[in-house]
């Protein structure tokens, strides 16, 4: 315990170059603690979003259908299989019917998809009530992406052309009966809601539906005829493999922090070393054996780490504290640009094995990077060290 | 060893390659000396003293011939063994003090007992003693660098013979000192060389510490020109 002992002392005893490295040190760890709290909490909310708005506890899938595929929706609709439609009954599940269509705003030609779903619907986050409650012929809801990309507001009228389940084509005018502001891009851009039971009406696909979504925290059913089980796992891999792209750039800036923080670690035990060779001579005279010394530099070095972490805490828990409760803003509709649901806001989310796994990680990296120049005293002759001589 | 002697070298010889050439440092150097001796080793500078001190100090290992202390053979020495040796037998005072310099005075004192594993309270104890023969026992708690360079060098000599070694290997110890600093310095070790009886070996070319020696080696071009009684008491 001897080496720990000289090793805390040593440190201490160099007061404030000691509690500089620390506080530099400091900055590398709280910074990739914060970065990397900062994707944790962006991949989080996506997720917590799409669940939310479009994917509940997972959905069923009419045979045939993919929404990579837009030929495939001519065929993709079916009435709900039985114990489907007992969820549905439940309120566990809510149908969507999704058909091709067009709308014509202002005299231009907007291809669309005609999303049907029942306005009393909870289970997802779409102001679907507002499709109830209108009183028009063909209420309407979009979202703010839409609008914006037809030119169209609430109250709005505007001609829609779609192919019914028989292959005719008609065309009549709906209603905008709301504007809703929405995070998720995949319920808004290129998409209008209807009442399901008016498109089904439109389409001639009475009790039909292309999807099932189910509720929060369901169990699947056991397999359904004519119906696949997407589960939240498929359906949020585009969007996880959006987000891990997204943190391959987070990884940039957390390899060149730690990169930073080991060449200021490397260039203090370099200089310490130096400026410390008579010590070492000294300490090597006094019966201090060459792996002890080394041992001593090594343990000096990863105690850079430690203090780090203890300097970090200080002030980094309060910052890291404030950010997670006020959050980050990135400036309206940022997230657009990302392609994924982003509100303005981020919140970053810490956990424990961020916390513990980056602290082991500086822990580890200072101790290697201490112990790299250390070995040099392994090759000190005591005689030249006295004499303030490196060989 | 015959009982008594804790140093005997023999025909030892010290060269360092300098390039294609070498210096030869020591030439067949013969001497013996025994527990409790004041002796010193003088010379003018390049005669070989601090190499020969650093031999029987294990900090350096002959080119050829013997170098025994305290039983062991230096040349023959690994790595760890000489350093317990240098931990448990042997004492250093050094021209230049070489105090730790982030250490307090207690600290720097209580070093080589930490190295050697004493329980706590005999180690406070042993420290503060040590203090006491050296008349330093109120600054503990300074550090090197609010000492003067006799007070650094009565601190050295405190880590130095804190473990009670049997021998303490001083270069040079008065180089850095003015006259009354010397004076008192070399009474210090004198008087511990009597209660401990251990032994002292220096290298010096300051007439304050000749004076004291009661036996003086004279070295001149690395071999041993005179081996005569000092004048010291």
């Amino acid at each position: 315990m001897i080496i720990p002992k000289l090793a805390i002392r040593n440190m201490l005893g160099a007061g404030a170059k000691t509690w500089l490295n620390a506080a530099v040190l400091s900055m590398a760890y709280v910074t990739i603690i914060w970065a990397q709290g900062l994707y944790n909490g962006f991949d989080a909310e996506v997720s917590r979003t799409m669940i939310d708005a479009e994917y509940g506890g997972g959905q069923y899938w009419v045979e045939g259908y993919d929404p990579y595929d837009p030929f495939t929706l001519q065929d993709a609709h079916a009435v709900p299989a039985a114990p489907l439609q007992i969820r549905i009954d439940a309120g566990k599940a809510t149908p969507i019917l999704i058909v091709q269509g067009t709308i014509y705003p202002g005299g231009r030609i907007l291809p669309i998809l005609l999303k049907g779903i029942e306005p009393g619907q909870s289970l997802l986050s779409i102001p679907t009530g507002a499709l109830g409650t209108s009183g028009a012929d063909i209420p309407a809801l979009v979202g703010s992406r839409m609008a914006k990309t037809g030119g169209l507001a609430a109250r709005d009228t505007v001609t829609v052309r779609w192919r019914d389940a028989r292959g005719a084509f008609d065309a009549r005018d709906l209603q905008i009966v709301e504007v809703m502001k929405t995070i998720a891009q995949s319920i808004d851009e290129g998409q209008v809601w209807l009442p399901i039971a008016t498109l089904r009406e439109m389409a001639a696909m009475p009790g039909q539906a292309t999807i099932v979504v189910t509720a929060k925290d369901s169990a699947p059913t056991a397999a359904v005829p004519g119906w696949s089980f997407q589960s939240l796992g498929v359906l949020l891999k585009d969007i996880m493999d959006i987000v891990k792209g997204k943190t391959v750039g987070a990884s940039v800036l957390y390899a060149i922090l730690l990169f930073l923080a080991a060449l200021a670690i490397l260039n203090t035990q370099l200089l310490s070393i130096w400026r410390r060779r008579k010590e070492i001579g000294t300490m090597m005279a006094l019966g201090v054996t060459r792996g002890r010394v080394i041992g001593l530099f090594t343990f000096e070095g990863a105690l850079n780490g430690v203090f780090a972490a203890i300097v970090g805490a200080l002030w980094g828990i309060p910052l890291l504290a404030y950010f997670a409760v006020h959050g980050l803003s990135f400036g309206a509709n940022q997230g657009d640009s990302f392609g994924i649901a982003m509100s303005d806001k981020m919140y970053p989310a810490y956990s424990a094995a961020l916390v513990l796994g980056t602290t082991v990680l500086v822990f580890l990296i200072t101790t290697i990077i201490s112990y790299l120049p250390a070995r040099k005293i392994g090759k000190l002759n005591p005689t030249d060290a006295l004499q303030g001589r490196m060989t | 060893m015959e009982n008594g002697t804790i140093i005997r070298t023999t025909d030892l010889v010290k060269i360092y390659p300098m390039g294609e050439q070498s210096i030869t440092a020591l030439q067949d150097v013969n001497l013996t000396f025994g527990r409790g001796e004041f002796a010193g080793l003088v010379g003018p500078s390049g005669s070989g003293k601090t190499t020969l001190l650093n031999i029987l100090g294990s900090l350096d290992a002959p080119t050829r011939g013997s170098a025994e202390v305290l039983g062991l053979r230096v040349e023959a020495l690994p790595h760890k063994k000489a350093a317990e040796l240098r931990n448990r037998h042997i004492g250093f005072i050094f021209q230049t003090f070489n105090l730790l310099p982030v250490y307090t005075v207690f600290e720097n004192v209580e070093f080589p007992l930490l190295l050697l594993g004493m329980a706590t309270a005999a180690r406070r104890k042993a420290v503060m003693d040590a203090l006491e023969w050296v008349h330093l026992a109120d600054r503990a708690k300074s550090r090197p660098n609010q000492l003067s360079g006799g007070q650094s060098q009565r601190v050295a000599i405190a880590r130095a013979v804190v473990k009670k070694p049997e021998l303490v290997l001083a270069d040079e110890p008065t180089a850095n000192l003015d006259a009354e600093n010397s004076h008192h310095i070399l009474h210090t070790m004198e008087n511990i060389n009597r209660e401990l009886r251990t032994t002292f070996l220096f290298s010096t070319h300051d007439d304050k510490v000749i004076g004291h020696l009661r036996r003086k080696i004279t070295l001149v071009d690395g071999r041993v020109a005179k081996d005569e009684p000092g004048a010291g008491r």
